[in-house]
C-alpha cells in the first residue's frame, strides 16, 4: 500500500504537470482556427450532454498537421534547427571536453572551486545573461571596441543577428550541461590507469585515445544529449542574438502563437517538435541505462 | 648430490641487473628516499618490506619510470635509466589497483602491451593465449574485468605486465586485495610463475610473512633508507638491528651491558637475575650498552629448572595465548619483565602442561639469540 502511494505521487505530478497540459495543445492542434476567445473551435459543450461530445469530437481533424507539409516554412525550420542544434553540440563538446578535463586532472583543492565557476553562472538570470551577450557582440559592443582598439580590424564585425551570434549564445548558455558529465565520467576514471597504459608502451597522446576518451565516452555522450534536446527547440537564443536568417522551430512556433494567434497550427507545431525530441530522448535514457548497468 | 644454491649477491663477479647508486628523492621538504645504494641481480625475487610511508613504493615508481631521482643514479643492465620514458622502459608493473581497463576484455587487456610493440596478429594471439594459459584464465578471455573475481582480476593484472615479457617486474602490494587463504595460495603462484618465467620480480609489500614467502632477498626499509639486505633466513634468524628484529617476526627485547669472556658474551641486564650469555660474530666493547633479541619459539618452557642450560631464568605465567598449532606464554619475572616464550602443542589442549600463575623455568641455549648494538 505504502509503495502505491510513493509511486502515485510522481504519476500524479507527471500526469497534471505533463500528460493533462499534452492532452489540451493535442486537442488544440485537431482543432479550426477561430475569431473567438479561445481564438479555436470546436469548444466542448458538456451542458449538451453526449450529443454535444459527439459533436465535439466530430469537428476535430488533422488538417492543421497537413498544412505542415504543405508549407515549406515548417520543415525547413525543423531541419534548420536539427543542423543548428547538431553544430551547436559539436562546438559545444569541442569548448566543453578541454575544460571537462582540465578541471579532473586540476589538483585535488582546486576542484570544488573550478566546479563552482561552472555553475556560477546559473545564479543570474539566463535572459540577463544573453542580453549580455548582444551588448558585448554588437557592432558598437565590448568585442568590437576591444578588438578595434587591438587594431586587429579595422571595421566592426557583423556578429550580432547573425548565425554566429546564435552558436557563440548557445555554447556559452549550455555549456554547464557538457561540462558536468564529462568531468563527472573523467573525475570518477583511475589515474593509475594511465600510468599503466604508459607502462605498457603508450604515449600520453594515445593513451588519452586508448583509455580516456572510451571511458569519458558516457559522459560525453549524456553532456551531448543534455545540449542537443533542449537546443531544437530553442528559442530565446535564436530570437534575442539571431537575425532574420536564422530560422529555428521555437521561433517559428512563438511566431504562430503569439504574431498570427493561429493557436490549432502552433500547437500542431509543438506536437510534432515533441514527436522529433521523443527519439534523442529514448536514446539518452537507454544510454544512461546502459551506464548504470556497467557500473553495477 | 649438492644443490647449487642460487645466491648471485655472495658471487663478486656477478652483474647486477639493477643498481641504485646513492639514489636520493625529494618532495618539498619530504625525503622519501634517502642516500639509497642497492643491487637487484637477475632472476632474483626482491622484496621491499617496510610500514607505510617507508619510501618502498617511491622507489618502485621510480624504476618504473614515474618518478625520477633527485640525486643518484639507476642503472638498469649497466645503463643509466633516468633520460628513459616509463613507455619505453623494459619494465612492466603490475599496480596495487591492478588499473585493468574496464572497456577492455581480458584478453584485450593483456594483449594491450603487445599491440603498442606493433606484434604481428598471430604472434600476438599466440602470446596472450600463452599467458591466459600461465595464469589460468582461458575461460574468462572475453569477460570484462567487472565480470571477475578479485583473484582472477589479480592474475589477469600479473597477465597483462608479464606479456611483453620484461626484464623486469614491480609488483606494487599485488596481494593486498585478496583475502587471507587467497593470498597465501598466490603466492605460491607468483613464485612458480616467477621460476618458469625466469623474469626478476620486486615486490612492494608490507606484510612480511608475504616478503618472507616469496623472496629471494628481503630489504628492510625504514625513513627512506634500507635497514638491512638479507635472505628471509638471514633477516629472520640474524637482524642486524632491534628495528628489523621488531619489524620481522615476534621478539623478546632485553637490555644490559656486556662483558666479554672468552668467545662468549656475559650481559648484565636486571639485579638478582643470572647474566645472559650468548655468542656472537661481533665485538662489543666493555660495558657497551646493548640489546639481546631472542626469538619466542627459542625460549623453552618447563616445570623445573633445566640442568645443563646455557641460560635459565624463573617466572610466573601471566598470559597463556592458544593459537591451535602454537601457544604462546607471557612469563613475568620477578622484576617485572615479561619474556614471551611460544611451544607447538603437540598436546590435546586438556593434558597441557602450565596454567595461569604457575611457576615455571625458561631457557635458551648460548646461540639462540642475537646481541644487537641498535
Amino acid at each position: 500500500m505504502r509503495r502505491i502511494a510513493l509511486i502515485l505521487v510522481p504519476y500524479l505530478w507527471l500526469l497534471a504537470l505533463f500528460l493533462v497540459p499534452f492532452a489540451i495543445v493535442l486537442k488544440i492542434s485537431l482543432s479550426d482556427l477561430a475569431m473567438s476567445i479561445p481564438p479555436y473551435t470546436p469548444q466542448l459543450d458538456l451542458a449538451a450532454g453526449w450529443e454535444g461530445i459527439k459533436a465535439f469530437f466530430s469537428q476535430l481533424d488533422l488538417e492543421n498537421y497537413i498544412w505542415l507539409t504543405q508549407d515549406e516554412l515548417y520543415w525547413k525550420a525543423y531541419l534548420s534547427s536539427l543542423k543548428i542544434s547538431l553544430i551547436a553540440t559539436a562546438l559545444t563538446l569541442l569548448v566543453g571536453y578541454p575544460m571537462a578535463y582540465g578541471m579532473a586532472r586540476a589538483p585535488e583543492e582546486w576542484r570544488p572551486m573550478l566546479l563552482m565557476l561552472v555553475i556560477l553562472p546559473f545564479w543570474t538570470s539566463f535572459l540577463i545573461r544573453v542580453y549580455a551577450w548582444m551588448g558585448i557582440l554588437a557592432k558598437e559592443g565590448v568585442l568590437n571596441q576591444f578588438l578595434m582598439w587591438l587594431g586587429v580590424v579595422s571595421e566592426p564585425l557583423v556578429i550580432l543577428n547573425t548565425n554566429i551570434a546564435v552558436y557563440i549564445g548557445i555554447v556559452y548558455t549550455y555549456l554547464p550541461f557538457m561540462i558536468l558529465p564529462i568531468y563527472a565520467s573523467l573525475d570518477r576514471m583511475d589515474n593509475s590507469l594511465l600510468e599503466a597504459a604508459e607502462d605498457l608502451g603508450c604515449s600520453r597522446f594515445s593513451a588519452f585515445w586508448l583509455i580516456t576518451a572510451p571511458l569519458s565516452k558516457q559522459g560525453v555522450i549524456a553532456g551531448c544529449f543534455l545540449v542537443f534536446i533542449p537546443v531544437i527547440g530553442e528559442f530565446v537564443i535564436p530570437s534575442l542574438l539571431g537575425g532574420s536568417k536564422t530560422l529555428m522551430i521555437g521561433k517559428v512556433l512563438w511566431d504562430e502563437f503569439f504574431s498570427n494567434r493561429d493557436w490549432p497550427v502552433a500547437s500542431a507545431v509543438a506536437v510534432v517538435l515533441l514527436l522529433i525530441l521523443i527519439i534523442p530522448i529514448i536514446l539518452f535514457q537507454r544510454n544512461e541505462q546502459k551506464q548504470r548497468e556497467a557500473e553495477g | 648430490m649438492a644443490l647449487d644454491v642460487f645466491a648471485p649477491w655472495d658471487d663478486p663477479d656477478a652483474k647486477p641487473l639493477i643498481q641504485f647508486k646513492n639514489v636520493t628523492k625529494r618532495f618539498g621538504d619530504f625525503t622519501a628516499i634517502d642516500d639509497l645504494t642497492v643491487d637487484i641481480f637477475e632472476k632474483e625475487f626482491f622484496a621491499l618490506l617496510g610500514p607505510s610511508g617507508c619510501g618502498k613504493t617511491t622507489m618502485m615508481r621510480m624504476l618504473a619510470g614515474f618518478e625520477t631521482p633527485s640525486d643518484g643514479t639507476i642503472l638498469l643492465s649497466g645503463q643509466d635509466m633516468a633520460p628513459v620514458p616509463p613507455n619505453q622502459r623494459a619494465v612492466n608493473m603490475m599496480f596495487q589497483s591492478y588499473a585493468l581497463f574496464p572497456h577492455l576484455s581480458v584478453w584485450e587487456n593483456i594483449a594491450f602491451g603487445l599491440r603498442r610493440d606493433k606484434m604481428p596478429k598471430d604472434e600476438m594471439g599466440a602470446r596472450v593465449d600463452e599467458m591466459l594459459r600461465l595464469t589460468r584464465l582461458e575461460k574468462f578471455a572475453r569477460r570484462k574485468p567487472h565480470q571477475i573475481s578479485g583473484g582472477q582480476r589479480q592474475r589477469v593484472a600479473l597477465a597483462r605486465s608479464l606479456a611483453k615479457a620484461p626484464k623486469l617486474l614491480l609488483l606494487d602490494e599485488p596481494l593486498g586485495a585478496l583475502d587471507k587463504k587467497l593470498r597465501q595460495e598466490t603466492q605460491f603462484e607468483l613464485m612458480d610463475i616467477q621460476e618458469s618465467t625466469g623474469t626478476t620480480f620486486v615486490i612492494v609489500t608490507h606484510d612480511q610473512e608475504e616478503a618472507m614467502t616469496v623472496a629471494s632477498r628481503v630489504a628492510v626499509m625504514d625513513h627512506g633508507k634500507i635497514v638491512q639486505v638479507a635472505t628471509p633466513d638471514a633477516i629472520y634468524e640474524a637482524p642486524n638491528s632491534t628495528y628489523v628484529a621488531d619489524f620481522i617476526g615476534d621478539v623478546n627485547m632485553i637490555t644490559g651491558t656486556v662483558r666479554a669472556e672468552g668467545a662468549q658474551l656475559r650481559m648484565t641486564w636486571a639485579e638478582g637475575q643470572p647474566e645472559i650469555v650468548g655468542e656472537t660474530s661481533k665485538t662489543f666493547g666493555k660495558d657497551q650498552s646493548v640489546h639481546f633479541a631472542i626469538r619466542p619459539e627459542k625460549v623453552s618452557i618447563s616445570a623445573e629448572k633445566p640442568v645443563d642450560a646455557a641460560n635459565a631464568v624463573q617466572g610466573q605465567v601471566l598470559d597463556i595465548a592458544y593459537l591451535g598449532n602454537i601457544s604462546t606464554y607471557h612469563v613475568q619475572l620477578p622484576g617485572g619483565q615479561v619474556i614471551k616464550a611460544q611451544t607447538a602443542n603437540n598436546r590435546r589442549i586438556s593434558r597441557r602442561s602450565f596454567t595461569w600463575e604457575d611457576s615455571v623455568w625458561l631457557s635458551w641455549t648460548a646461540t639462540a639469540g642475537v646481541f644487537l648494538e641498535q
